[in-house]
Parts: structure tokens; sequence; C-alpha cells
């Protein structure tokens, strides 16, 4: 215990400094974490994190599971952005089996996907404002991310868990007049950003209590392998839209928004402007998106019509095969990498030619970034942890699987 | 004897109870639908008895029965004694500060005055305290030495609770309270000299003055730079957002109260919203002219210009409306706060510190010098 006494400068006074359990039942914990703090008065001097209160045991359940039925679970990896989390997984079958998508559906993928993200960056702006008494903000965010939900509930059919895309494509194809309903929540998400901006971008006390904090170097968070909107704060232009451009995003015309410090504010600035970069990107998917089927004509990987289904033996069968064995994948094993709300998603399965995952091995953006946690509230006060670990947006779901 | 007692009960039930604790408690519905009008939201609208929802007013009444059959939970490391003591002690002081505060002007028996000096002077016989509880002299400085009684309750709490984020909550609290008291009187010094008393209704009668013959000389135009700093620092005082970091729900959970649950809770969030009232009445006191309404005296409206009677009202109509006015002001300083309350977003702890001390202090000091070389220069 003496050595953990500081001595104060005229040295008669001791003070111990004090053990903090914050979390993991705590109001800015959101996502069940635990932040073991040292605190000297209002200064963390030390940190330490604990994950894994959110474990389900995602990886080992797939394994019990048709590669189709994984899809469900992929939802609740990051539940604030399910779709990108669909696509993710659908690329990654799709990669082992070696087909690819048809066009429309990669179009369709990506609106969706980008819809996606803007509730995503939204959640966290909002959710890094309210943390810090903006209350309001707050609401602004999830008015228009309810907005883009509802959109998302026409076209999945759910409002938060989807599972809308298939192996080889998707479930449906657009509602009729999809486009139209978007615009008129493309509007309204507008100026709902307008109006968030207008009360935090210029706002004194937001500007304070988020400039130069929870700051990381670029380097340090290469190294600890963070990817996403926060490695993107750091200055570095890293995303997988445009270094391994998947899909389609090799045809759109975007820019990936960096910062210079890495603070909260760069964080929060990015988020936004990526939030404008993908409503970019989904207005030149409605240009170039082309008719066309959406599934992959091949009967191995797609479920037959109903009609065939009930009409003709050999559909039938295909039906009861493909729910019962599930889609048979060849034996190997693959990488496949998709930019998720929070940076890099990958999955690595492995195939042993079943109809069920050998093994489905996810590596979550948030894992990573919560390696960083640590070093980037010490130093700062107590009070700093929680736009820092807001702007982190560690999503439970995704990090402790 | 009987009867000054009997007189007082009656101010403290009409001023304290029946305005304050109403104001509060409607603030407690206000806050919530305010904040529901900011944000695109209906706000509560569900208690309903039978089938009145009243807008959502039956939620005060929800709230009130619900807090009194929830359980009382006091931890069993608490220190007991001071654990239960400290909502009393933070809510009495809140109510307490009422007593000064002037809601109408000196009554003159049978209506019996003159209008001197732009205020009602009395004729026959002396004038009567109806419309405060405490006639004291020295109002304002009793203020301040009651509202500095309130650290107290937070404080203690933060610390009996036995809790960490409870104990820094205390401290947080303890010293935001110290260090905006400190800002909130020398904010008020210019006040002092200008109107040469802290007796709080000689104050108002004193700001019936008209400058140029047609300005009502409230604080806010005497001192317009005091009126700012005041209303931030008495905002901070009351420890809600913006300056709420002694309970910041994000970081501490609730703060000092976080142990706290029933009637006990219900007294410290009670006892924020009475201090919001507090500080609606002291700035409509001290700056906004408390129950003055420009160009109205006892026996009516006067001419700005020429200083004679435009036109004439009943003695006890210009004291109705004098008090309608000086609710009105208050309602407006409470809604004021509201909607401060859901635009900013919280301090941090040492950025308040700073705010306290390194700007709203010395802007205070000079402003009591500049007040001092304009009094010197008018003199």
């Amino acid at each position: 215990m003496s050595e953990l006494l500081i001595e104060t400068e005229d040295g008669d006074l001791d003070s111990a400094p004090m053990n903090l359990q914050m979390g993991p039942s705590h109001p800015a914990m959101h996502g069940t974490i635990k932040m073991r703090l040292k605190l000297d008065g209002e200064i963390v001097q030390r940190s330490d994190i604990e994950v894994g209160y959110l474990h389900r045991g995602f990886e080992k359940s797939c394994e019990s599971v048709t590669w189709t039925q994984v899809l469900p679970y992929t939802d609740r990896l990051n539940y604030v952005s399910p779709l990108c989390n669909n696509v993710g997984y659908c690329m990654a079958v799709e990669k082992l089996i070696g087909v690819t998508a048809t066009e429309r559906c990669q179009y369709i993928r990506t609106i969706m996907a980008e819809t996606s993200r803007i509730g995503d960056h939204l959640t966290c702006v909002g959710a890094s404002a309210m943390e810090l008494g903006a209350f309001t903000a707050f609401l602004y965010a999830i008015e228009a991310r309810e907005e883009l939900w509802r959109l998302t509930e026409a076209v999945t059919g759910a409002r938060l868990t989807h599972s809308y895309c298939r192996i080889g494509g998707l479930k449906d194809d657009l509602p009729l007049d999809f486009e139209a309903s978007y615009r008129v929540v493309e509007k309204k998400v507008r100026s709902l950003i307008y109006d968030i901006r207008a009360l935090l971008d210029t706002n004194r006390i937001f500007l304070d209590r988020m400039k130069d904090i929870g700051c990381i170097s670029a380097e340090r968070a290469l190294s600890l392998g963070f990817t996403g909107p926060c490695l993107r704060s750091t200055g570095h232009d890293y995303d997988v839209r445009k270094y391994a451009p998947y899909m389609i995003y090799d045809r759109l015309d975007f820019e990936v928004p960096v910062g210079v410090k890495g603070d909260n504010y760069d964080r929060y600035l990015v988020r936004l402007e990526e939030v404008d970069q993908s409503l970019r990107m989904i207005d030149q998917c409605f240009k170039q998106i082309p008719a066309g089927p959406i599934n992959v004509d091949d009967g191995r990987l797609v479920l037959p019509a109903k009609d065939e289904v009930y009409h003709s033996i050999e559909g039938t069968i295909a039906h009861f095969k493909l729910i019962m064995d599930g889609i048979k994948v060849p034996p190997g094993e693959v990488y496949s990498y998709t930019e998720a709300g929070n940076g890099e998603l990958g999955f690595y399965l492995i195939s042993t030619g079943e109809g069920r995952p050998y093994k489905c091995r996810v590596r979550p953006p948030c894992w990573a970034l919560m390696q960083g946690v640590a070093e980037m509230v010490e130093g700062y006060q107590i009070a700093d942890i929680v736009p820092t670990f807001g702007s982190i947006n560690m999503i439970g779901g995704e990090c402790d699987r | 004897m009987l009867v000054l007692i009997a007189l007082t009960l009656l101010k403290v039930v009409g001023i304290v109870l029946a305005f304050v604790m109403l104001v509060a408690t409607i603030m407690t519905w206000a806050d919530r639908k305010q904040s529901a009008l900011i944000q695109d939201r209906i706000g509560p609208n569900r208690a309903s008895i039978g089938s009145v929802r009243a807008a959502g007013l039956i939620h005060i009444l929800a709230d009130a029965l619900k807090t009194l059959f929830k359980e009382d939970f006091t931890p069993r490391d608490a220190n007991q004694g001071l654990f239960r003591i400290a909502p009393f002690l933070a809510f009495v002081p809140a109510l307490l500060a009422f007593a000064v505060i002037p809601v109408g002007d000196t009554y003159c028996p049978d209506g019996a005055f003159i209008v001197q000096n732009f205020r009602d002077v009395c004729t026959a016989g002396a004038q009567a305290d109806y419309f405060r509880v405490s006639n004291m002299g020295a109002g304002l400085l009793c203020i301040f030495a009651i509202v500095s009684l309130g650290v107290y309750g937070a404080s203690i709490g933060g610390w009996a609770s036995n809790n960490k984020f409870a104990l820094i909550g205390g401290v947080r609290v303890t010293a935001q309270m110290v260090s905006y008291e400190v800002t909130m009187g020398l904010t008020l010094v210019g006040l002092l000299m200008i109107y040469g008393t802290v007796d709080l209704n000689e104050m108002v009668r004193a700001q019936g003055t008209l400058l140029w013959g047609f300005v009502p000389m409230w604080g806010i135009v005497t001192q317009p730079v005091a009126f700012f700093l005041f209303f931030t620092a008495a905002i901070a005082e009351t420890k809600r957002p913006p300056f709420d970091i002694p309970e910041a729900e994000s970081e501490l959970a609730a703060g000092y109260f976080v142990e706290y649950s029933s009637m006990r809770f219900a007294l410290f969030t009670l006892s924020e919203y009475v201090a919001s009232v507090l500080v609606a009445m002291m700035v409509t006191t001290l700056f906004l002219g408390g129950w003055q309404v420009p160009y109205l005296y006892g026996d009516g409206l006067h001419n700005p210009m020429t200083g004679d009677l435009a036109l004439s009202i009943p003695y006890l109509l210009v004291k109705v409306i004098q008090i309608g006015a000086f609710c009105f002001k208050v309602l407006a300083l409470c809604w004021l706060q509201l909607q401060v309350r859901w635009t900013l977003p919280r301090f941090r702890y040492d950025q308040l510190m700073k705010l306290g001390w390194k700007v709203i202090l010395p802007l205070s000091l000079i402003n009591v010098l500049v007040t001092g070389l304009w009094l010197l220069v008018a003199a």
C-alpha cells in the first residue's frame, strides 16, 4: 500500500489514489464493459479494461447451424449496422464458393449497407453527445436513425435484425417505390444532421470537451490494429472500400475523410463527413443500378421459386435439401473483409464441404479498438472517459461475440 | 402576537407552499414537456385519472405517489444518521431563502399614500409587509447565508452514502457551490453600490425610478454585465445542466445522490427545482424590477414623458397586477433555464472551475471598478 501513497509537494499530506470500478453496469459503459480505474482526484492514472461481459458464443454457435442460418447471428454482431455484417458474411461465403452476386444484387447490397452505416454513425455521434449532456442532439440523431430504420423495415421486414442478405443473393428485391421513399427520408436526415451540427459544431462547451481529448497517433493506432473511423481520425486514410474495393465501390465516386489529431472531435467530424459520403454513394447507386435478377442462377445456392417447390418433385427436393442440409460449400478456407460501421469486419471461414461451417471466426473492428482505450483515457480526467469511450463506438455484440 | 404569527404562517403558506412549491412541481412537468417540444417528442401524457390526462400534468401526482411508496433503501455501510438527514439539509435551506423575497410592494393601510420620487409613500400609519414572509433589512445577505447552507446537504449526502461515485459527486458539489457563491456575491456588488441597500424591497422600489425620465432603472439596465454573470453563476449554483457535474449521470451515474431512493431521492431532485425557482426570483428581484411594472405606481399608470397620471387604477388592483407581473417574470426565467438546460452540453469539472474563477470573477471585479468610476463621475 505504501508505494501507492502520493507525496504532495510540501510533503506533509499523504493521499492514496482511489480505485474505482466503473461498470459493467454503468450508464456510460454501454455494451457492458468494466473499467478498473486508479484515480488521482479527477485524473485517471491507470485504467484496465475488461471486456467479455456480452460473450454469447457466436463463433461456436455458427458451427452447429447451416451456412444460411448463421445470417441471423451476424445481425447481432454490430447490432447498430446489421446490414454491413450481413453483406460481409455473405461475401465471405460467396468467395469460398467462388460465385459473385448479380449486378443488381451488389447495388442493392451497397445501398442497404450504406444506409446502415449512416444509422451507425448517427447513433455513435448522438450517443457521445448525449453522454456530454447534450440530450437534444442525441434525440435528433435517433430520429434520423428512426427514419432510416423505417425505410429499411420496408425493404427487409425488420427494424433491427434484418437478415436481409442470402448467400448468392437477397431475400427480396427493393420495393417499387423505394427510391421515392428514400428521397423523403434523405431530406429529413439531411435536415436533422444540419440541426445536430448547428447545436454542436461551434458550441464552445462541446468543443472544449471534445478537442484534444482521447488523442492517439496514427502509428500507435495502426500498431494496435485500429481500422475504420477511429483510424481515419488519426490521419491515416485506410478504408477497405478504397484499398480493396469490393462489390461496386470502385465504380462510385467518394472521398475518405481523415482527421488530424485523432482526438474525439476528429472522430466526431470524420463520422459526420462519412455520413455525407454515404448519402453521395447511395445517390450514385440509384443512377447506376441496373434491372435484372437479384439472385445468382444456381440451384445449389438459391432456394427454388415457390411455384417449383409446390408443383415439381425436383423443386421440392432442392428446397428440402437446401433447408435441411444447408448449402454445400466446397472445402477450403477464406478470409474476406469489408468496411463495416466501425472498421474492417473480417470473416475467416473454414469449410470441410459439409452444410455447416467448420469454423467461423470474426475479426471485429471493436476488438482492436478496445486495446487502445486504456491509453486513450489515461492522463485525462474521469469525465473525459465518457466522450472518448463513446466516440470509440464499442459495440458489445461485435466485440465480445 | 398571535395575529402576527397567524399572518406569518399565512404568508409562508401563500408564498412558499402555494407559489414556490407549485412552480417547482410544475417545473418537473414543464422540464419534460419543454424537452419533448425541443426534441420532437410528445412527452409525458400517460398518467390519467379516469380518462383525464391533462396534458401530462397528472404525472406530477403519479411521481409523488410513486416516490412515496417506493422502498426507502439505506445502504448497509452508509452512515445511517447522516444519510437519512442529508436530503432535508438540502431541501430546507432551499425553501428558507424565499422568506425575504418581496412578491409585492408594502401595503399602505386604508390605501392612503402619495406617489413621491417614483414610489408609494404611505400617509396614514406604517406600511405593512403583506407580500413577503420576513421584512428583515439585510435580505440579500440573508439569502446568501441560507443558500450557502445548501452545500451541506449535498456533500454530506455524497459522503454518507459510502459510495465512491457519490463521494466524487460530493466533493465536486462542495467545490462548485463554494466557488460560485463567491462569484455570485461579487457580481452583485455593483448593484449594491447603485441602489445603496441590501433590503430587497427597497431595492425593488429603487428600480421604479425612471432614468432620463422614461427608462425604468431596473438592474438589467444599470448593470447589464452583472445580469449575465449573476444568472450564469446562479444556474451553476443550482447544479442544473449544463452545470450538473456533481451528478453527471454519464460518468458518475447520479453523483452525490446515487444511493438514494424513494422520497429522499425526490427531495434532492425537488430541491434543485426549488433552487431554480429561487434563481428566477432572485434575478427578477435584483435585475428585472421585481414586482415593478413600468410606469405603474400605486394610483395608476403614469405618462413617462410628463409624469402625470395617465390612467387611474384602484390601489388593490395595482397590487394584483404587480404580483402578477412578478409571477410572470419568475415563470419566464424558469422557462429560460429549461431552454438552456436542453440546449447545452455539460461542462467538465476543471472547465467549470476555470469559468468561475478565471472568467466570471475577474469580470465581476472589473464590473465593480467600472461601476465605481461611473458613480464617481456621475456624482
